[in-house]
């Protein structure tokens, strides 16, 4: 870390005390999420120039809202990451909350309340997730890959396995909700900055958010400073499960029928838009700006493949390259700043 | 004034029986050393000090009235504050948010709690003043020395004006020159009124910093008296049991 202040030994200790090491600048430019964010910027910039239909606004509108549902889900993601853990359900838990709501609403039941009944049922295997590992300590990887499993199975056994396509009387709202737009907006990218925003704030302005970095850096030292780790944790995966349940309604709106294979293996684009954002696996780092800005390089990339021609087998090749090449750059950065 | 007295504390794990009956007093502004080998109790009485553990047997008297703690945030909220030997610290966060870990000051807003960052800032730059410590409160811990970082631990005890510190090998993983830093730390809580408890293997610190020493061996309290009265010899003695008792 550089050192803004320069070091004399007349130092009067009260205004040593008053000053700070790390500036804002520094801080900013030592942000992974910065880096990726301007390679996102770059890449959007070559490919307008490249391609005549990629600045179009039907393209833009297709890529934000395309990344939207990834992105949000990435916000919950975040918040477990940062607090150490891993949370591998939240694909299944998009397709039980989609399931539920279109369940409810195939039956009669008005949107609100149908909400609320696939924000429960989300919510519930969040709780499931938090208290399996906070207070059985069984490792989170563990305890989501359980209820990744059990999840789809519940909205396959709740649907019985069947397409559901009609909402009852609110249909045209859960269309509108997930599928529309306001001024040229995509609906879920709304979500998305309303939602990012709001967890933003919390992790940054409230106890919540302080405890949530300093489990995911030194949980003994969270126990011991009397921070209430178990509910801590469950309150972690209870607000990934709600997220994700919420994108689920928003995906069932926009692709106006839910299948039980809604969501499928979406964890993992997930984790890498994550990750790609700054978020270390180890626990203690990461940021929701981060995570949005990997979820929007993943869907940038994805399309500029299919702008550019190149076959689709190869997204893969390359989301992959820059989920590696994004940690990659930022452990050779911080190898530099040791060896200072 | 004895802020601290134990009496007849036992403490066992099924069969083992790690705390045979240990007393002890300490007093305001008194530095205690604590010393035994591995597997003596030490770590277990300060547990229960603490209020991480239960005493089988035996009574703890604070100010003379006795208290049964119900966890580690019952002890602290009579007035016991303890210093890990990691110190417990998260590496991410700021200086003063890791003094205000787990007690952040916040103001309202509309229907919201937000952290009161100006006020933790400024409160935790008094404490550091206090300590006489080059230490800025919103430098993030991972950047810091040892010395920085043990003033960070020591500073969250300052916060809630503790009686009684424990401090659990502070001096175990740190340089000469840190270790100096820290012994001043210790000699500044003891003017500010204090009672330090202070567990360590390290003879030439417990000599130059404390009052008095106790002596644990396999759950027995087998010598306590002034530092001035014994020697590093005897209590090397104590502590291997070449010397039964003094």
């Amino acid at each position: 870390m550089p050192d803004s202040t320069p070091n004399q030994p007349a130092d009067d200790l009260a205004s040593a005390i008053g000053r700070q090491t790390n500036t804002r600048w520094s801080a900013l430019l030592g942000e992974q999420a910065t880096w990726v964010f301007l390679a996102a910027v770059v890449a959007a910039v070559a490919l307008s120039l490249a391609t005549d239909t990629f600045a179009s606004p039907q393209n833009i509108f297709n890529v934000s809202r395309n990344f939207a549902f990834v992105g949000i889900v990435a916000l919950g993601m975040t918040v477990v990451i940062i607090s150490g853990g891993i949370d591998l359900s939240v694909g299944s838990v998009v397709c039980l909350g989609a399931m539920v709501q279109a369940i409810c609403m195939n039956a009669g039941y008005g949107f609100y309340s149908s909400a609320v009944a696939a924000l429960t049922a989300s919510a519930l295997v969040g709780f499931l997730n938090g208290a399996l590992i906070a207070c059985l300590r069984i490792p989170s990887f563990v305890v989501t890959l359980g209820t990744l499993s059990i999840a789809r199975s519940a909205a396959m056994v709740l649907s019985d396995n069947r397409m559901i396509f009609e909402f009852g009387p609110d249909q045209a709202l859960l269309f509108n909700l997930g599928g529309g737009s306001t001024y040229g907006i995509a609906h879920p990218v709304i979500a998305l900055v309303t939602l990012g925003l709001m967890t933003s704030l919390m992790l940054r302005w409230t106890p919540w958010g302080t405890h949530v970095f300093a489990i995911g850096a030194n949980e003994r030292a969270a126990v011991l400073t009397g921070v209430k780790v178990p509910a801590l944790k469950i309150s972690v995966y209870v607000f990934s499960s709600m997220i994700a349940g919420l994108t689920g309604i928003l995906e069932a709106g926009w692709l106006g029928g839910v299948t039980t294979n809604l969501g499928q293996s979406m964890e993992l684009t997930v984790i890498a838009a994550t990750v790609i954002g700054g978020a270390n696996l180890l626990g203690g780092s990461g940021t929701i700006f981060g995570a949005i800005v990997g979820a929007a390089l993943i869907e940038i990339i994805r399309n500029s493949l299919i702008l550019l021609g190149i076959s689709t087998f190869w997204q893969g090749a390359f989301v992959g390259f820059f989920i590696v090449l994004a940690v990659a750059v930022d452990r050779l950065r911080a190898l530099r700043e040791l060896n200072l | 004034m004895t802020v601290l007295r134990l009496e007849g504390i036992a403490k066992r794990f099924g069969a083992i029986e790690a705390l045979k009956g240990v007393s002890l007093a300490v007093s305001r502004g008194e530095v205690i050393g604590l010393m035994g080998d591995n597997g003596a109790g030490k770590s277990t009485l300060v547990k229960i000090i603490a209020g991480n553990f239960r005493p089988t047997s035996g009574q703890i008297f604070l100010k003379e009235q006795e208290v049964v703690f119900h966890g580690p945030l019952d002890a602290r909220r009579h007035g016991i504050e303890i210093v890990y030997q990691d110190l417990a610290l998260c590496d991410n966060l700021t200086a003063a948010a890791n003094v205000f870990l787990g007690r952040e000051l916040t103001r309202r807003i509309g229907p919201f709690r937000i952290n009161d960052y100006p006020a933790m800032n400024r409160r935790a730059g008094d404490l550091f003043r206090e300590l006489k410590s080059e230490t800025r409160p919103k430098d993030l811990v991972r950047s810091m020395s040892g010395g920085q970082r043990q003033a960070v631990a020591i500073a969250r005890t300052r916060l809630s004006n503790a009686d009684i510190v424990l401090m659990d090998e502070p001096t175990a993983a740190i340089s000469v020159r840190q270790v100096a830093e820290v012994l001043n730390l210790i000699r500044l809580l003891r003017d500010q009124g204090v009672a330090v408890i202070l567990i360590s293997h390290r003879m030439p610190d417990v000599f130059g910093v404390a009052d008095r020493v106790a002596v644990l061996r396999r759950g027995n309290v087998v010598a306590d008296k002034p530092v001035a009265k014994t020697s590093p010899e005897e209590v090397t003695g104590l502590i291997t049991g070449a010397i039964e008792h003094a």
